[in-house]
């Protein structure tokens, strides 16, 4: 287990290599008018000085290898992400400040997703073929096409306008007031997450309809076992190893999900932190952004294969 | 010679036969989903016949008509400004249209490439490339559209270029899965053994074997493709306005008078989910009857 694991932190060297590579030249492509751009933009004044001097920030005076180094250099050894370019403040205490709230709305757009996803999955299965499975089925299929933002904008308006009733913006921290907080996180936390419910659902059917036709299922039944024991002890758990691979796989939709989630409900999560660093152009922000969410997505999926362990008695890690 | 001029002959007439017989085997077996792929086909027509269908033109303003509800004069409703819902949907299919179709083909084409070289090669090339992949889908699709228009700017081809390069990488993963499993069938080692070269060996023998999951990789990213636009639309780095977009429609100045007629809300999500939903089951019906191996894949 632990040599297993030791291997899997050092495949993620060169995943993060590569993923760094990526953030890093997507966001040097930046072309020498955009600095021009920034300075139009933000009213810093577009004379001699600020331009410099904004060129000596982004370090765009000096060669391409070196300025990965020096920024690849500080993030790995004083966890230092630069600062941003506007507020001046350190690129780490504003991920420090956003990364626990996404990360609360993507937990539970999760559990939501799972709360839905896996009773109708295995309802679907084990009645197979009724009218109740269709009508699942459709419902998972049409969950899939309907786009988040579009759901987000009816909750605002339609329950505004019938009832009286809107959503609040102004956010309170879990820590201030929990309660406050989780009635406020739940709504978009839902529209998230029966988004992400729609593929889980349908992932859990196929493998629990794979699963129920195997012999041991039928030897189970033949014990005069009841329905429940057989269903979850005996099925879901053989069940659940693909369904868990698939919420790993899905981090990066979640997390894209969570952008625009938290862009309607106006939540200051990662999400928003990334839209108003890309609207005032602020690159130490959207590099730092998209680095830690890559990290993210990497450690989520090495979360999700060392839960096979816990899942299923038979996977040993060598 | 006279062989290979008989050979298109035939094979072209037996190709038109079984399209038509795929189409009915479609119907038969998979209603819902040839259900998708009429609509589908009735979308492609909205967008490239838009500007006859359109009863007003995209940016027609009539400030009399100011949020007007749905009649029969303006079925979907008016805007803030009086521009008829209706016609601004159907030019939004058009900009869809465009997207969907250049976008899924570059991703598809990069995907082929990528997929057929690293699948085929294998060897430290294909080692390579499929960590630069790992890393490359362990960033969210948005962030990364995001990431590159805040770089390039806003832009009908930007959006273009970027999504088909982000769903290309993605993609090849699926292609190089097909190529390997056909890499080692006997008329490769054939065709390898009387010495055919490398790239008649990829055009002739992997690549007309592979089709089935590339047109079913095409298909599902028509839907991909429709939504990530909108969704970048919507957060106001797509296609800018004037120009109608189904997620535009839903964002901007749009949203604060979507409380006086929310008929505003109602138009653009219902096309959007109208489309994808139709692509997605068309692709699921598509990939059931071409590829079995791929069911349940997404």
């Amino acid at each position: 287990m632990q040599a297993y694991l030791a291997r899997r932190l050092l495949a993620l060297v060169p995943a993060l290599f590569f993923a760094s590579l990526i953030v890093f030249v997507i966001v040097r492509l930046v072309p020498g008018n955009v600095i021009d751009m920034m300075l139009a933009q933000n009213d810093v004044g577009a004379d001699k000085l600020s331009r410099d001097q904004l060129i000596a920030t982004l370090g765009l005076d000096r060669p391409m290898w070196l300025q990965y180094f020096h920024w690849i250099g500080g993030i790995l050894f004083h966890g230092d992400f630069g600062r941003s370019l506007w507020q001046n403040t350190p690129v780490r205490e504003l991920l420090g400040a956003r990364l626990p709230v996404t990360f609360q709305l993507g937990f539970m757009a999760l559990i939501i997703a799972l709360c839905i996803a896996l009773p109708i999955g295995i309802y679907s299965a084990i009645r197979q073929d009724t009218a109740g499975d269709y009508l699942t089925r459709s419902f998972s299929i049409l969950m899939l096409a309907v786009p988040s933002f579009w759901m987000g904008t009816m909750v605002m308006v339609f329950p505004s306008i019938w009832w009286g009733w809107s959503p609040q913006v102004n956010f309170v921290a879990f820590t201030d007031d929990p309660l406050q907080n989780l009635k406020q996180m739940i709504l978009p936390a839902i529209i998230l997450g029966t988004a992400l419910s729609a593929i889980t659902m349908r992932l859990t059917r196929t493998m629990m309809l794979e699963v129920l036709r195997q012999d041991y299922i039928r030897t189970a039944w033949a014990k005069g076992l009841s329905e429940p024991l057989v269903v979850i002890r005996h099925a879901l758990r053989n069940a659940l190893i693909p369904v868990v691979t698939l919420i790993g796989l899905q981090a990066p939709i979640l997390i894209g999900g969570a952008v625009i989630v938290e862009q309607i409900f106006v939540i200051p999560g990662m999400g928003l932190l990334l839209l108003d660093a890309i609207s005032q152009r602020d690159y130490p922000i959207i590099t730092g952004v998209s680095l830690v969410i890559g990290l993210c997505v990497m450690l989520i999926n090495l979360a999700v294969d060392l839960s096979y362990g816990l899942l299923d008695p038979k996977v040993r890690y060598r | 010679m006279t062989l290979a001029i008989d050979i298109p002959a035939t094979s072209g007439k037996t190709e038109r036969n079984g399209v038509l017989r795929f189409v009915i085997r479609l119907f038969r077996e998979k209603p819902l989903g040839a259900a998708g792929g009429v609509i589908f086909i009735l979308f492609l027509l909205c967008g490239i016949f838009a500007d006859v269908l359109a009863p007003y033109g995209m940016n027609q303003i009539s400030p009399r008509n100011r949020l007007m509800a749905p009649s029969w004069a303006y079925p979907f409703g008016t805007d803030n400004l009086g521009r008829d819902m209706l016609s601004r949907c159907l030019y939004g299919a058009q900009i869809s249209v465009i997207i969907a179709f250049t976008a899924a083909s570059l991703a598809t084409i990069i995907s082929i490439a990528i997929g057929i070289l690293t699948g085929y090669l294998g060897g430290k090339i294909d080692l390579i490339t499929q960590r630069f992949v790992d890393a490359w889908m362990s960033f969210p699709d948005l962030i990364i559209l995001l990431v590159v228009v805040s770089v390039l700017g806003p832009g009908l081809p930007q959006i273009i270029g970027t999504l088909g390069l982000l769903l290309g990488i993605a993609g090849s993963r699926i292609i190089r899965s097909a190529v390997v499993s056909v890499r080692e069938n006997m008329y490769v080692h054939a065709a390898q053994s009387i010495g055919a070269s490398t790239g008649r060996i990829l055009w002739r023998h992997i690549l007309p074997n592979i089709m089935p999951p590339i047109i079913v990789l095409f298909t599902t990213r028509v839907g991909t493709v429709i939504l990530a636009e909108s969704g970048l639309s919507f957060l106001g780095l797509g296609v800018p306005p004037p120009t109608p977009t189904w997620g535009g429609m839903l964002s901007g100045s749009g949203r604060t008078f979507m409380f006086q007629g929310p008929w505003l809300a109602l138009a653009p999500g219902l096309c959007l989910t109208i489309v994808v939903y139709s692509t997605n089951v068309f692709g699921d019906a598509l990939r059931d009857l071409l590829d079995p191996r791929m069911r349940g894949s997404r």
